[in-house]
């Protein structure tokens, strides 16, 4: 392992909580606070040994709480930052994830989704959180939510949650799985130089000129830090391009709150990402994310051997769900089949966006995902 | 939208460069102790001639939580409870800022217990000012972690049977390197405190108690600021370091001083040391 | 209580007291009375006068006895009053 310089360069063999690590350093993260918790603890204990070397930051803190809390101050301090945890994790950290959207403050969050709810299966996978990425936290708000299917996701997307929460100043999800965290694969690390870095926008004025939350064009507000001059306020409460709280204002919440939703929802289109296998003719189309959509893929390999006309629809952004992409797959399919590890959580985005194209729900819970086989039959069972 | 400021040239207090106009007057009540205590931080940054770039002011929720707002410097006004969590993250990625939490006695004590002893048993180089005006007053003055037994409050309506914290035996006991309690009367040995604070390595905390004459004094039989003051200039007895165990608060006692004032390196110190090391080596 | 001096002190012609000057910012004062409660030499006492807050803001009573404590501008919770050292020259 080459340990001079940062980033992990060369082909290796690792488990995809490490990937995730390695892939965070290769962003420019230079600070983790976490809090140990199957089956994320993997991502902790190697940042707790790469961080130093690269001088950056580890910190065990006492919960997840003050861990989300130490993310969001980091970030205001300048430095790339980074949570990750699991399903009870994930849940005490909802009101804060909730002041890291208000504030704006760009930061990754990383779950390796097991069984649940409450304790469940630490060691097991799920898929059960899909929706409290979206809807955890109270209020109305949006967030970026990515689904690695295998271990070099787990390196590559979580740079791109990087890219994506420092462009939108939105926190980032990865939602990943217990499989995809603990399974090993190959991964291949380009050079430093190769991989795509995003930066925050800096203020382009003055500090006396500063407005800390004033947007541009494409709805996001340039950032400053702590300690750079611009002396700003940022709060939780309800404010304005100040920053100053403005509790009694209908207008202020109303711009406020449309904002911070229309920055994800009007660049939907620059932020969504799938895979389509095989949908220009297909009947029917799967619908997968995460480790599923690898048995996915195949058992539409062994339908199309069999005559069967099936498609993959691989979704790797899950928040903004890809209603367009959705949409239009949906209108020349027949039918579709939606496998998840839950009792029914993405489908019914799918099902809204599907319209009239009938949508068939696989579910499966507990140690393993769902195999090719029972795939292929909800496939046959669908035309 | 805000209110024109009533300050103009001719009448600026010396202070006020420390204050955001827009964001004044403050909210507070007439006789709150929150004013005083903000008047004495402002007045030690003053003389301390801190530079305001380097200052990190964090604060909570609760009436004290609107400080951040309210002080001309990096400011950030988090969720209930955590500003000491924020005030790591800021402090660790930047050690050259001087990171001052602000926050009242619920918000640091109750829903923030965990953050704050595990702060102090680091050692973080953050400084703690807690407001401790014995309720909840934003909210309307429920009880909390510090109202004192038998205290009448709106959810102990019938006298309050829990034992409050001893927040200075708390602080000492969890490892803080500086510890003191003062009220809002001691106007001059709290702005002294502040400065040392502000100066000393570590994590640092001063309890200030403060009137919330609108609620808790209502409740309590002291309807203005003057009486709750005038508690404390009657009760208020100087004990520089004794046991900060036996620091009472009671209707007679009111122990204050400084505690605790001891010399231990900063976690951020060694944090930093830690990794300049093994960076160092990882570089060979 | 203070204590009371009960002898003329050998200093007290060559020592000057600092001439003072009290602004008072009438409309932001909330009307705590801290200032007033609290002067050592009893300078302030409420006036009768309705500031925009709708309390009564202190007066001052006689400048000339106030020594530049400055325990008022240290006290006020509202940034109300403030007291200034009169710079003058020799017999002000």
């Amino acid at each position: 392992m080459n340990k001079k310089g940062t980033v992990l360069e060369g082909v290796h063999f690792m488990n995809g909580d490490v990937a995730c690590a390695e892939g965070a350093i290769a962003a420019g993260c230079k600070f983790f606070a976490g809090y140990p918790i199957t089956p994320a603890t993997e991502i902790a204990e190697h940042l707790s040994q790469r961080m130093p070397e690269i001088g950056g930051i580890y910190i065990q803190m006492e919960d997840e709480i003050a861990s989300m809390a130490a993310v969001i101050g980091a970030s205001y301090t300048g430095l790339k930052a980074m949570i990750a945890t699991s399903g009870p994790g994930f849940s005490l950290m909802q009101e804060n994830i909730g002041l890291a959207v208000m504030t704006e403050a760009p930061c990754v969050i990383v779950d390796v989704m097991r069984g649940g709810p409450s304790t469940g299966q630490p060691t097991l996978p799920g898929q059960q959180d899909v929706m409290q990425a979206k809807w955890g936290s109270h209020g109305d708000y949006e967030i970026i939510a990515l689904a690695p299917s295998s271990v070099q996701e787990m390196f590559d997307l979580t740079i791109e949650a990087f890219n994506l929460s420092e462009t939108y100043r939105v926190p980032t999800i990865l939602l990943a799985d217990e499989v995809v965290g603990h399974m090993w694969e190959k991964v291949v690390i380009p050079t430093g130089e190769k991989i795509k870095i995003v930066n925050r926008k800096r203020p382009n004025v003055p500090p006396e000129k500063y407005l800390p939350f004033m947007p541009d064009d494409d709805l996001v507000p340039p950032m400053a830090c702590f300690g750079e001059g611009f002396s700003f306020h940022a709060t939780g409460l309800t404010h304005d391009e100040h920053g100053y709280p403005q509790t009694s204002s209908s207008e202020v919440q109303q711009s406020l709150v449309n904002r911070l939703c229309d920055k994800i929802r009007k660049n939907a289109d620059k932020i969504i990402r799938v895979e389509e296998v095989a949908l220009e003719d297909a009947d029917v189309v799967v619908v997968a994310y995460g480790i599923v959509a690898r048995a996915a893929l195949s058992a539409v390999r062994k339908a199309r051997e069999k005559g069967i006309m099936a498609g993959l629809l691989r979704l790797i952004t899950l928040w903004p769900f890809p209603e367009k992409h959705v949409a239009k797959i949906a209108k020349q399919a027949k039918a579709m089949v939606v496998p998840e590890m839950n009792c029914g959580q993405l489908v019914r985005e799918v099902e809204r966006s599907a319209k009239e194209t009938p949508v068939a729900f696989l579910s499966k819970l507990g140690e393993d995902p769902h195999t090719p086989m029972e795939i292929l039959e909800a496939i046959r069972r669908s035309i | 939208m805000v209110e024109e400021t009533l300050i103009t040239e001719e009448t600026a207090h010396p202070i006020s460069k420390f204050l955001r106009e827009a964001m004044m007057p403050h909210i507070w009540c007439s006789g709150c102790g929150n004013g005083v205590i903000l008047n004495c931080f402002v007045h030690a940054v003053d003389e301390l001639q801190m530079d305001l770039n380097k200052l990190v002011v964090v604060s909570g929720i609760g009436c004290i939580g609107r400080t951040a707002g309210y002080i001309n410097t990096n400011s950030f006004h988090t969720t209930h409870g955590r500003p000491i969590a924020f005030a790591t993250g800021v402090k660790l990625a930047n050690p050259n800022l001087e990171v001052v939490v602000i926050s009242g006695d619920g918000d640091l004590f109750a829903i923030g217990g965990n953050h704050f002893i595990h702060a102090a048993r680091r050692n973080l180089g953050i400084k703690v000012i807690c407001a401790n005006n014995f309720n909840y007053g934003m909210t309307g003055g429920q009880q909390g972690p510090t109202t004192p037994l038998e205290a009448l409050t709106s959810t102990t309506p019938y006298g309050n049977i829990e034992h409050p914290f001893n927040l200075v035996h708390l602080a000492a006991a969890s490892g803080a390197t500086y510890v003191a309690r003062w009220t809002t009367l001691h106007v001059r040995r709290l702005t002294q405190s502040i400065k040392k604070l502000l100066q000393k390595e570590g994590f640092c905390f001063i309890e200030a108690i403060s009137p919330c004459p609108e609620i808790y004094g209502r409740y309590n039989k002291m309807r203005t600021g003057l009486e709750m003051m005038e508690w404390f200039k009657k009760a208020s007895v100087v004990e520089h370091f004794s046991d900060p165990a036996k620091a009472e608060i009671t209707p007679e006692k009111i122990v204050v001083g400084e505690f605790v004032d001891m010399k231990k390196p900063s976690y951020e110190k060694l944090l930093h040391e830690q990794i300049a090391q093994i960076n160092k080596k990882a570089g060979e | 209580m203070p204590v009371r001096l009960w002898r003329t002190p050998l200093d007290t012609k060559k020592v000057k007291l600092p001439k003072a000057e009290i602004h008072i910012i009438k409309d932001q004062c909330k009307g705590c009375n801290f200032c007033i409660q609290y002067c050592p030499t009893k300078v302030l006492e409420e006036s009768e006068e309705i500031n925009a807050m709708g309390v009564h803001p202190p007066r001052i009573i006689d400048e000339s006895k106030c020594v530049v404590c400055s325990f008022c501008t240290a006290v006020c919770p509202d940034f109300a009053i403030y007291v200034v050292e009169k710079q003058c020259k020799e017999g002000c």
